[in-house]
């Protein structure tokens, strides 16, 4: 009988022919990804117990959440991080500035389908979108991964999403998933691999891809699969020397559940506070003045996102009263966008640029919410307190919605502004 | 073998962040100034809560981020153990990894009010209402998991690793 992806990765990873959901089993990880909020504390901890990496081939270390260290307390940890990446022999580290994690890992060749990964971060769901099963976990089971190359996992059920239609123009893959957790709720992949297929699937450029398995951790999947095709193929060959092919489920394969979900006729969607479920069409969201709009994290800024918002932005100006915040997702971003004239663009607008790394998306820095303030963000989570204040509102869009909201001050359907 | 917990409950609702349980402001604050912090969204909590209390809450438990701060918190409150109709799953693996037990079952939050008494077999993953005479039950941890939490965590089981590698 034929496998699900998770089910075929989660038994070459063990050693197996076949699992089934409901099993548990030892897996060998192929890579383990940790940042800066725990790279530095794992190493602490195996060097207090005297035990080494298993393999400093398979560890991808990161420093983006706190960038560039914004006070003595995360300089020391930074110095920290840097001194184990030489201790240990970590070639895969990547310094302030590089990027934020889940756009890194796979632009230097990590992320090859039918990888398991694992990484000290909820968003690690982001790299299904080549074909990895990828999850985050927390410091300890990092730690031991780090040590050990080696994790249980429980065979997860997997669901699909057979995504059918057109998007329509100026609708992206960041509607089309905050339209899914709308629709279906937080809970509906719980514990769940899910697979993203259907017509829409395959039409979507991997950067846009990139967004939905991002976000897939919001809908409570364990993993956040799209088939890695010969677009996925096609990124990922220039940037390593490993053999790279298309991989995806059995035609046979059995799924628990098999939903439909139709981009015809969709409009732009907002997440309103404080839940990512919480979503609305933007006809329906109402009167919001912003105080500040972000374009950043590892969900919406990679150069696809940034060449849309800049569409909006370029000859306009963000409107006096808000604040347009950008960060690029990554130095190969960043440089691409300031030969494209993007950047230019941005700040021309009266854009603010902050550099590649997660910023103020889980509270870092580069952009704090106080009290009263209302956010609109491309990022991934809205819940309460998540951009600084309590007392702060975070609304969540595609870039486009973001960079037409900057223009107004407040939430816009961006298809006012695309020709 | 078997980890038996046996505490007063509090009751939480639907979609309790690990934002809630390990706000990012509080990362690195030092343990009095962040407890208070610890699921406030309850009134009357952490300030009323004793050690060995245990927590019953609705769906989605520990939905959000992965900070392992999360459970952690919980475990150095005192909480005994969490039941809930269900967990975000990175919660859920980080309370193993912290040697934190729980049980998942649907419906169980309407099986307890607060102040009731409970009992949690952990690998059997029964729990029983003492107050009301109840019964619930979830899946049955493997061994693997048992062990983990009977071991205090996955890191104490390293440490262990580390010096038997040495011996």
């Amino acid at each position: 009988m034929g496998m699900t992806m998770a089910e075929k990765i989660l038994a070459r990873a063990s050693g197996r022919q076949v699992v089934k959901p409901g099993e548990y089993v030892t897996a060998q990880v192929d890579r383990i990804m940790a940042h800066d909020n725990t790279f530095w504390k794992a190493c602490e901890l195996l060097e207090e117990y005297g035990t080494g990496l298993c393999d400093p081939e398979r560890i991808v270390a990161v420093i983006d959440h706190r960038v560039p260290a914004l006070n003595v307390a995360v300089a020391e940890m930074h110095v920290k991080m840097r001194k184990y990446a030489q201790k240990y022999g970590v070639k895969a580290f990547y310094d302030a500035g590089e990027g934020i994690c889940h756009t890194v890992l796979p632009e230097k060749g990590h992320a090859l389908p039918g990888r398991l990964i694992i990484g000290s971060d909820s968003h690690t769901t982001t790299y299904g979108a080549f074909g990895v099963a990828s999850c985050g976990m927390g410091l300890s089971e990092v730690t031991y991964t780090m040590a050990t190359g080696e994790n249980w996992f429980r065979v997860p059920e997997t669901i699909r999403f057979e995504m059918t239609g057109k998007l329509g123009f100026g609708v992206t893959s960041k509607d089309l998933m905050l339209h899914l957790a709308g629709t279906f709720k937080s809970e509906v992949a719980q514990y769940k691999a899910v697979e993203f297929g259907g017509p829409v699937a395959a039409a979507l450029s991997q950067s846009d891809r990139i967004t939905m398995s991002n976000m897939g951790v919001e809908i409570g999947a364990k993993f956040a699969f799209f088939e890695a095709d010969a677009k996925t193929v096609a990124w990922l060959k220039p940037r390593t020397t490993e053999p790279v092919a298309p991989f995806g489920p059995d035609p046979d394969a059995v799924y628990a559940q098999v939903y439909t979900l139709d981009a015809d006729g969709l409009e732009p969607q907002v997440a309103v506070p404080h839940y990512v479920d919480n979503v609305k069409p933007i006809s329906q969201v109402g009167d919001v003045p912003v105080h500040q709009a972000f374009i950043g994290s590892c969900t919406n800024s990679r150069v696809e996102d940034l060449v849309r918002a800049a569409a909006i932005l370029k000859g306009r100006r963000v409107k006096e009263g808000t604040r347009l915040i950008l960060i690029p997702a990554s130095r190969e971003v960043l440089t691409e966008i300031t030969r494209n004239g993007v950047l230019a663009t941005f700040v021309e607008a009266g854009a603010m640029l902050s550099p590649p790394g997660c910023g103020p998306c889980g509270g870092g820095s580069q952009g704090i919410l106080g009290p009263g303030e209302t956010a609109i963000s491309s990022t991934n989570r809205n819940f309460k307190g998540r951009m600084g204040s309590t007392e702060s509102q975070v609304f969540l869009g595609s870039p486009e919605t973001v960079a037409a909201s900057a223009v107004e001050g407040k939430i816009t359907d961006p298809r006012k502004y695309l020709a | 073998m078997s980890i038996v917990v046996n505490g007063k409950v509090w009751k939480f609702g639907d979609n309790i962040t690990t934002d809630y349980m390990a706000p990012s402001f509080s990362r690195y604050l030092p343990w009095d100034q962040l407890k208070p912090t610890i699921l406030h969204v309850h009134p009357r909590f952490p300030a009323d809560m004793q050690p060995g209390d245990v927590i019953v809450a609705g769906d989605n438990f520990g939905c959000g981020s992965s900070r392992e701060q999360a459970p952690a918190n919980l475990k150095q409150l005192g909480i005994g153990c969490v039941v809930a109709n269900s967990f975000g799953r990175i919660f859920f693996r980080n309370s193993i990894a912290v040697a934190l037990p729980l049980m998942a079952c649907p419906g169980i939050d309407a099986g307890f009010e607060e102040g009731d008494q409970l009992e949690l077999d952990f690998g059997a993953a029964v729990a029983r209402n003492l107050t009301q005479g109840t019964e619930f039950r979830g899946n049955p941890m493997p061994p693997s998991l048992v062990d983990i939490v009977s071991a205090g965590g996955v890191l104490p089981l390293l440490q262990a690793r580390g010096q038997a590698a040495r011996a």
